[in-house]
Parts: structure tokens; C-alpha cells; sequence
């Protein structure tokens, strides 16, 4: 295995994380879409870091890492304020901003 | 196996450390004053913001901490003063406010120090590491606060709309880090400009790299084509996080875009500069377009938003030293009058911020005539009419530009402007010409808006006199890189 | 590596699965079956079900999921930290009382809001 076939994985996880993003329309799926965006970007991160035998890759990643677990209990917390104000986690629903 | 501890220069990060200490002591505030006292809260952050802006003030001789992650320079000092003077003023902004949406506690003013900790720390990032913690402490709270009414569905879609769209942004951002990171081998500015100017093999990365990490900071600091949350989180936050959110993070986006580029010019030489050509001009043009046909004030000042970024991307543009000195320059100005203007605006747009449109500013000379003078004052600074220090400002930035030769650019600008007067005027044309449509009673300023609105309008007519010397501050301040 | 070493696990792990799998085999095939209503229930015993088991959690779970996950994945410092923590010495070691005491200030907070209450 070489780091080719890591970065290909990554990258293909990335992009199932960008089309989640844009297809899916459950606030929570298109969070955990962003998630698996993040989860490609690390293992890209640790795949780097091997092949340059390099410490700063891995340490990124545990930032990463803790980052999105921070991100993570906002984005429930918020997205709990907008299913108690409109029983509803649907992104199409959220329209009463328009121009 | 020894391990060789970095030096820790507790100096160069002390204004962080003061504002997240003080942002702690008000959650503990918040826990055992159980939601009263919002004035001692208020106090408790003005207090935490002067302090860290008297350690910002001696940090001392230029220099790089941290293994070379935090860089703790002129250029680091000077954003950080623009930083905590915006968040100074939003805190000013919002105490009457909160008071009277109910939202007056420890937690609000708590979160703006902490995303102002997270402001300052992207100011002195010289590693994308560093970068990456700054930008999410900034964001996280930034979401937070968003929805901070947390009764208003509006405020709620905002902060969900801005939490989707800002997480996504980042997965790109951080990408593009790794691509990086890949290509170089390293984290840190300078040693990614030196690896790419050596001729790095993995070209391709390095450009991908670059176009996500463009993209991500684009997002932050709602450059067009990626402004399409800007609009409706900037209309569904309340109006002194709208205030906040549209200041001082686009000045802290601008400084990293700024370092990157200094720091590893090679990195980016000859697309970067083309890239931020373009941008700035959609910048520029769709936001000025759209701020014309809006007709709810916040809207179109979100608009008004993404525009006063695209004047500052021509500066980037033309990166010289001249150029970045009055992109900072740029930046403190734009901080002062826009926040106050959102201070007024939340004045007018009363309880519930019912009456957000523009025609709500109607008669507002008659009833209240010292409020509608200091629009006046705001609003001809932000169109960038002299003797304001909005023209000024905007004055140095093309200046630099066409020294450049962005002549182009230069043209685009200043095309913009003249649209851009149009929309701004409209304010003054509705305060002093129109009848307020039902009779309410007058508007009154609380004695912190007082103090915010005056502080404002004295810097914006000091810059504005006498530009040269804040220019030569900032100038001193980039000198440094 | 000697592999005959583990045969007795082996052996043990065989005869484990074999016992539990001729259980549920042999009582299948020669148990009695009879088949009424009652018995085809979700749940055999007791009252029936009044309510779809697919309901809502209650949102209190959320917001203790929501503070696990915080505490649980800051823990990811402690871990390359306590790998080093001889060679890093007291710098090590007071750098980690400020971290556990920032978190600390994070747990006090949400102590003293009531996240944590039940009810």
C-alpha cells in the first residue's frame, strides 16, 4: 500500500462528504456529511505525515479531531433550538430568511 | 529520548490569555449571578478587553514564539488593537439591547471575548495550525452566538444556516491545508514558501492546496462567490452580533490572507495575486448590485458588508508594503464606523427588531436630530465621502493600487463607489425628507450607544483629517514583516 | 511465535460456540411450539405496547451525549501526553494542570447551570 492508495481513499471519501453536503436535505445528515469531509481530511493528513515521516501531520490531525468534536456540540445544540422552534430538521424548511 | 521544550514567551501571548481568562470568570459570573446583572458583565468584558489591549501595547520587539507558530509583531499589534476596539464597541452596542431582548448575561459577552481570543490569535498565526485553532474558536462561537435569541426562529435559522455552511467551508480549508502540507512537508508559512520556492515536485497539490485554502478563507470573509450565507445570517443574528460578525472577522480573515501571502509569497506567487484580482472585483460589483435593491436595512448593510471586503482585497491585490499598511488602515476604519452604524440601527429597529427596513429610519431627523446627524456622519464615512475617513481610507487603498498598476481594478473600484453612494444615501434621504409612516415615540439613546456612537464618530473624523498618521502607524507596523 | 501455545483457546473458543449454538439448536428442534397472539408481541410479558419503540429520545440524552463527546475526545490529549510524561518532566506535567483545569472550568460551569440533572 502505498500513500497513493491512502490519499485516493481520502479523496474519495471528501468528495462523498461534498456531495452529501449538497444533496442531502436532514440538517443532521449534512452535518455528518461535514464530518466525513473533516475524517477524509485527516486520514489525508496521516497518510502525508508517514510518507514525510513527519510529527506535525498526526499532531493536526488531533486537533482536528477535537476541533470537530467542539463544532459537533454546537451544531446538535443548534440544530435541537431549530427542531423545538419548528419541529423540524429539514434544511428545506429553514426559509424564512430570504431576500 | 530528551525532549527539547520550545521556549514559552508568555508576553507575546498574553492579550489571549487575558481575553479567554476574563471570558472564563464571566461564564463563572453568568453560573452565580444566574442571569442579572448584565451591567457587571458588560464591565467584566470592557475590563478583560483594556487589559488585553494594554499587554497588546507592550508585547515588545518583533519576534516569533512557539517554534515559530505565533508571530508576535507589528503587524500582529495592530490587528489586535483593531480587534479588541471592535469588540470594545459591540459590547458598548449591546448592553441596552440585550437588556431588552432578555439575552443579558454572562454567556454573550463571554463568547465575544472568546471569538475575539480566537481573532487575534489568527492575526498572529505564522503556522496553519495556529491559523486552523483561531479561525474555529472564532467560528464555534460565532454560530453560537448567531442564534443567540434564541426564541426568534430567524435567529435560529441563522445560526444553523452559518454553523452548515461555515462547517463546510472549513472541511475545504482544511483540505487544502493537508494538499499542502503534503506537497511542503511543512505547517508553517515560512517553511512552505521556502520548500515551494525551492521548485516542490508535487506542483499540482500545492495549487489544489492553495485554490481550497483561498476558498475557505473566502468563505470567512464572504468574498463572492462564496457570500450566499452572508445576506441571511447577517439578517437572522441579532444586531450587535451582526455588528460584530461583520467586522472584525473579515479584518482577521484579511490579516491571515495578508501573512500567508508575506510569509510564503513564493508559495502563491504569480495565480494567488490574479486569484485575488478577481475576487475582488465580483466582490465588489455583486455586493454594491445587491445592496441597490434591498430594502431592509440589515440586508443591505450585509451587502454593504461584502463590498467594503472587495475595496480591501483591490489592497491584497496590489500587495505591496504601501498597500497592506492601508488595508489596515482600511480595516480599523471600517471596524468603527460600520459597528456604530449597527448600533443605531438596533436603536431604530426597537423591541423584537420589528422595523429593520429602511424606510423605518423616516422622520428619524425630526424626532431624534443629534441620531440622525451621526448617521449622516456614519453613513457618508462608509460611502467614502470626504472629509470622512471612509474616503480616506479608500483614497490610500487605490492609491496603493494604482502605484501597482491595477489600473483596471483601480477602475472597478471606483465605479463601485459611485454605485455604492447611491444606496448609502438612501439612509439620509429617508431621515431627513420622508413622514414616518405611524407616529412612535422618539428613539433614545442609552449612555453606552452614547459612548459607542461618540467614540466612533471622533475616530472617524480624526482618521479622516488627519489620515497620515494612523497611516504611518500601520505603515510602521507592516515595516515589521 | 509458537502457535500450539494458543490451542488450548482454541479449543476452549470451539467448545464455547459449539455449546451455545447446540443449545439454541437442540431446544429449537425438539421444544414445543405454539403460536398465539400475545406471544408474537415485542415484548412477551407484561402490559402491551402502547407506543412505537422508534418514539423520540427524550433531548435530555442529547445534551449528555453532546458534554461526552466534549470530555471524552479532550481526553485525546491526555494520551500522546502520558505516552512522554517522563521525558517532559514538571513543564509537562504543570502544562497539563492548565489544560484539565481550563476543562475543569468548562465541567464547573455546566455543573453548576444543571446540564448535568436528570431532571
Amino acid at each position: 500500500m502505498s500513500v497513493g492508495h491512502y490519499l485516493l481513499l481520502s479523496a474519495a471519501l471528501f468528495a462523498v462528504g461534498v456531495v452529501g453536503v449538497v444533496t442531502r436535505r436532514n440538517s443532521i445528515i449534512v452535518y455528518m456529511c461535514i464530518e466525513l469531509m473533516l475524517n477524509a481530511v485527516n486520514l489525508t493528513f496521516i497518510a502525508f505525515a508517514r510518507q514525510l515521516g513527519d510529527m506535525g501531520g498526526q499532531i493536526f490531525t488531533f486537533m482536528v479531531m477535537t476541533v470537530a468534536a467542539a463544532e459537533a456540540a454546537v451544531g446538535l445544540a443548534i440544530i435541537i433550538s431549530v427542531f423545538r422552534n419548528r419541529l423540524s430538521v429539514d434544511v428545506d424548511d429553514v426559509n424564512l430568511l430570504k431576500g | 529520548m530528551p525532549i527539547t521544550i520550545p521556549p514559552i514567551d508568555l508576553l507575546a501571548v498574553a492579550p489571549e490569555i487575558a481575553v479567554s481568562g476574563f471570558a472564563c470568570l464571566l461564564l463563572m459570573t453568568a453560573v452565580f449571578l444566574k442571569g442579572k446583572g448584565g451591567w457587571v458583565n458588560a464591565c467584566v468584558a470592557l475590563v478583560g478587553l483594556a487589559v488585553a489591549g494594554w499587554f497588546a501595547l507592550c508585547q515588545g520587539a518583533p519576534r516569533s514564539a512557539y517554534s515559530g507558530m505565533y508571530a508576535a509583531d507589528g503587524f500582529t499589534q495592530f490587528f489586535k488593537i483593531i480587534f479588541l476596539l471592535g469588540t470594545g464597541l459591540v459590547v458598548l452596542v449591546s448592553v441596552k439591547y440585550n437588556e431588552e431582548e432578555n439575552m443579558n448575561n454572562g454567556e454573550y459577552y463571554a463568547l465575544l471575548l472568546f471569538s475575539t481570543a480566537g481573532m487575534m490569535l489568527m492575526a498572529a498565526a505564522s503556522d496553519m495550525m495556529t491559523l486552523f485553532l483561531g479561525l474555529e474558536l472564532l467560528s464555534i462561537s460565532l454560530y453560537v452566538l448567531a442564534g443567540y435569541a434564541r426564541n426568534r426562529p430567524g435567529s435560529n435559522e441563522a445560526a444553523l444556516k452559518y454553523f452548515l455552511l461555515g462547517g463546510f467551508a472549513v472541511g475545504f480549508l482544511l483540505y487544502g491545508m493537508a494538499m499542502i502540507y503534503g506537497a511542503t512537508g511543512h505547517t508553517d508559512f515560512a517553511g512552505i514558501g521556502r520548500e515551494a520556492a525551492r521548485g516542490a515536485d508535487n506542483r499540482l497539490y500545492l495549487v489544489v492546496g492553495a485554490v481550497m485554502l483561498l476558498t475557505g478563507l473566502g468563505f470567512k470573509v464572504a468574498a463572492v462567490p462564496f457570500h450566499q450565507w452572508t445576506p441571511d445570517v447577517y439578517e437572522g443574528a441579532p444586531i450587535p452580533v451582526t455588528a460584530f460578525m461583520s467586522a472584525g472577522p473579515k479584518a482577521a480573515v484579511l490579516a491571515v490572507m495578508i501573512r500567508v501571502y508575506a510569509q510564503s509569497v513564493s508559495f502563491m506567487h504569480v495565480d494567488w495575486l490574479v486569484w485575488l484580482s478577481v475576487l475582488a472585483v465580483m466582490t465588489m460589483t455583486v455586493g454594491n448590485v445587491a445592496a441597490l435593491v434591498q430594502s431592509d436595512a440589515k440586508r443591505m448593510l450585509a451587502f454593504s458588508s461584502i463590498s467594503h471586503a472587495g475595496y480591501a482585497m483591490v489592497g491584497l491585490a496590489a500587495a505591496t508594503r504601501e498597500a497592506v499598511a492601508s488595508v489596515a488602515v482600511y480595516m480599523l476604519v471600517y471596524t468603527l464606523m460600520n459597528i456604530a452604524v449597527f448600533g443605531i440601527l438596533a436603536l431604530v429597529a426597537r423591541k423584537n427588531e420589528q422595523r429593520t427596513k429602511m424606510r423605518d429610519f423616516a422622520g428619524l431627523a425630526r424626532s431624534n436630530p443629534v441620531l440622525a446627524v451621526s448617521m449622516t456622519i456614519l453613513v457618508f464615512s462608509l460611502a467614502g465621502i470626504p472629509p470622512m475617513a471612509g474616503f480616506m481610507a479608500k483614497f490610500y487603498v487605490l492609491m496603493a493600487a494604482v502605484k501597482a498598476g491595477l489600473y483596471w481594478l483601480v477602475l472597478a473600484a471606483v465605479l463601485n463607489s459611485a454605485v455604492g453612494i447611491y444606496y448609502y444615501l438612501r439612509f439620509t434621504v429617508h431621515m431627513y425628507m420622508d413622514e414616518p409612516e405611524e407616529k412612535l415615540p422618539p428613539v433614545k439613546a442609552s449612555p453606552a450607544l452614547v459612548v459607542a456612537i461618540a467614540l466612533s464618530i471622533i475616530g472617524v473624523l480624526l482618521i479622516g483629517v488627519v489620515p497620515s498618521a494612523y497611516l504611518e502607524m500601520a505603515g510602521r507596523a507592516v515595516v515589521s514583516f | 511465535m509458537k502457535l500450539n501455545q494458543y490451542l488450548p483457546v482454541l479449543i476452549m473458543t470451539l467448545a464455547a460456540i459449539g455449546t451455545a449454538a447446540g443449545m439454541i439448536l437442540l431446544t429449537s428442534i425438539i421444544g414445543p411450539k405454539k403460536k398465539f397472539d400475545d406471544k408474537m408481541e415485542p415484548f412477551e410479558c407484561g402490559v402491551s405496547p402502547i407506543a412505537n419503540p422508534k418514539s423520540r429520545f427524550s433531548v435530555r440524552f442529547y445534551i449528555i451525549a453532546m458534554l461526552f463527546i466534549l470530555f471524552d475526545i479532550e481526553a485525546v490529549f491526555l494520551f500522546p501526553w502520558a505516552a512522554v510524561y517522563r521525558s517532559l518532566g514538571m513543564f509537562g506535567f504543570a502544562e497539563m494542570l492548565v489544560f484539565i483545569v481550563v476543562l475543569g472550568v468548562g465541567l464547573g460551569y455546566i455543573w453548576k447551570k444543571g446540564a448535568l440533572e436528570w431532571e
